[in-house]
């Protein structure tokens, strides 16, 4: 990948015609692109000669793994369990994902407007941040476990340790998109004589509702996929639980064959259904 | 007039917070969520945590082990995500709408793209298991797959974005597809491509956690090793590692960020 920014200036107009016209000008932003691209191919391939390989033939694992995905996706089969048990636990873990976002919803919607700058003071918005850039930092399945200790390996756990990392994530993208409110509209209406809960449900929320249900919706996508992780890792139960088990215990590829069917299937039915309902709500809103 | 608009609001309103309040109480009877107990446990986590939670001087011992095996999970999901974006780079290429050779490859790679990216790097994790056993190239090609599928959907919509009128006037000029390639498209996207890539890796150093808890290997099996020993130190001191380690990515690559774009 060359970085070549092509940037013609002005300059070479006024410049005896006989001169190349210089076409390649190092910016910053280019030194800095380079400078990345550099150390990431740099870093990978260190990484390569630093991998703890446990003495495995890289060839023979290759030809395994094309040899298990076939078996997987043409061979797929039920050993375990039933259609309806696995579609019971589908259920589960959509459930879980379901609670988890609407609780972090509920919550981060009155943390971003505590986060949003113009809503609040700086200083509140900066410790309000902060502390949520320090939960995101933790991984999910360590909130889950932390949680684990002191309430039992179980759903309750999950949604719990789930909910602070939704939490998280949708404070930031909910303040940002506060943040854009014109600050003229605050001051009219604070100049009328509202409240500060007449602010926040008459200008703030309406104006920036399109954006708050887009992204809740994607972190309804992405809790999905973590609420499989979560029933692998942390015992959370559902489909996830399930595929560890075949995967773990069973040694059984072809069943983990019909359990990804499963997850596939939700996930491309979530993934066109936000789709649809984002252009709606454009056409809507 | 006015006042039917205001109650029709509110009814759609009520409707649509009325459905989901029905959809919560289901979840919570299939779950078998214990709201109570949730919000109990929630007060009795923050005391354990504050009273075992947290690293020791003791355990300040097993540093150089949980360093050497963050150093390798950050290794990994680095080199994940560099060789998932260049592979995506050229099915981004063929995905586009605006570069692709023709409509035939271009739904081809848009399928594979999609299929990548909605098996979850858990469940590519545990497949890959069978094959690659407990080494660091179970994480690592399951970070990379699932790198592979994000990032082409993320270049695609870049390539669309940024290149459309660009690529039009080239080839009016009668440029080749390659020059059209690597003098317009290319240029024009890599900040923004760079800028994802950035995120992807950040993500990936959270992923690897948790494949690393699944397969064995890397700093989520350093964690699990503590704390299925009931070690909560040192677990502990893997936490403040990881906090740590991200926040410094997290800062280089808003910096870069900021300069590039």
């Amino acid at each position: 990948m060359e970085a070549n920014e092509q940037v013609v200036s002005g300059e070479p107009m006024l410049e005896s015609p006989s001169k190349p016209i210089k076409i390649k000008i190092l910016t910053k932003s280019t030194i800095a692109i380079r400078i990345t691209l550099l150390a990431l191919a740099f870093l990978t391939v260190y990484a390569f000669f630093s991998f703890d390989y446990k003495e495995i033939d890289f060839g023979e694992a290759i030809l395994a793994t094309f040899a298990n995905i076939k078996a997987m996706f043409f061979e797929a089969h039920f050993n375990h369990f039933t259609f309806t048990h696995a579609f019971y636990q589908v259920l589960i873990t959509l459930g879980l994902a379901f609670l988890t976002t609407i609780f972090g919803a509920i919550i981060a919607v009155f943390l971003g407007l505590l986060a949003a700058e113009n809503l609040t003071s700086k200083r509140v918005s900066a410790v309000i941040k902060g502390i949520v850039a320090f939960i995101r930092a933790v991984p999910t399945v360590l909130w889950v476990l932390i949680f684990a200790v002191a309430a039992g390996l179980g759903s309750v756990a999950a949604v719990i340790g789930m909910t602070f990392h939704s939490v998280s994530y949708l404070v930031k993208a909910y303040s940002e998109s506060f943040e854009e409110l014109d600050n003229g509209v605050i001051e009219a209406l604070q100049a009328s004589g509202a409240s500060f809960w007449q602010i926040i449900f008459q200008a703030v929320i309406p104006s920036s509702l399109t954006y708050m249900i887009s992204w809740t919706f994607l972190r309804f996508e992405i809790n999905f996929a973590v609420a499989v992780a979560m029933g692998a890792a942390a015992g959370a139960g559902g489909i996830g639980f399930d595929m560890f088990m075949a995967s773990n215990f069973y040694l059984d590829i072809r069943e983990i064959g019909t359990i990804t069917y499963f997850i596939l299937a939700i996930a491309i039915l979530l993934e066109v259904f936000a789709t649809k309902f984002k252009k709606k709500l454009r056409v809507n809103g | 007039m006015q006042a039917d608009f205001f109650a029709k609001k509110r009814r759609n309103s009520i409707g649509f917070f009325a459905i989901l309040a029905a959809i919560t109480v289901g979840a919570i009877i299939i779950t078998e969520y214990d709201i109570v107990k949730g919000f109990e446990s929630l007060p009795r986590a923050v005391t354990w945590a504050l009273g075992n939670f947290y690293p020791t001087q003791e355990s300040l011992v097993k540093l150089p082990d949980i360093l050497s095996s963050l150093i390798e999970t950050l290794l990994v999901s680095i080199a994940a995500t560099s060789i998932g974006a260049v592979f995506a780079l050229f099915f981004a290429l063929m995905g586009s709408n605006t570069t692709r050779v023709n409509a035939f490859f271009g739904s081809i790679s848009r399928a594979i793209a999609t299929l990548f990216r909605n098996i979850d790097v858990a469940a590519w994790a545990l497949i890959l298991l069978f094959s690659f056993g407990q080494s660091s190239l179970t994480g690592y090609f399951a970070l990379f797959f699932g790198s592979f599928g994000f990032l082409t959907r993320a270049f695609v919509e870049t390539i669309d974005e940024v290149s459309g009128g660009s690529v039009e006037a080239l080839r009016a000029t009668g440029a080749n597809y390659a020059s059209i390639i690597f003098q317009s498209v290319i240029p024009s996207s890599v900040p923004q491509m760079l800028s994802w890539v950035l995120f992807m890796i950040e993500t990936n150093i959270r992923s690897a956690t948790l494949i690393g808890l699944l397969t064995g290997s890397g700093i989520g099996f350093t964690f699990n090793l503590y704390y299925k020993s009931l070690n909560y130190d040192i677990a502990s001191l893997v936490v403040v590692t990881i906090i740590i380690s991200i926040l410094l990515i997290e800062s280089i690559s808003n910096y870069v960020r900021r300069v590039i774009l």
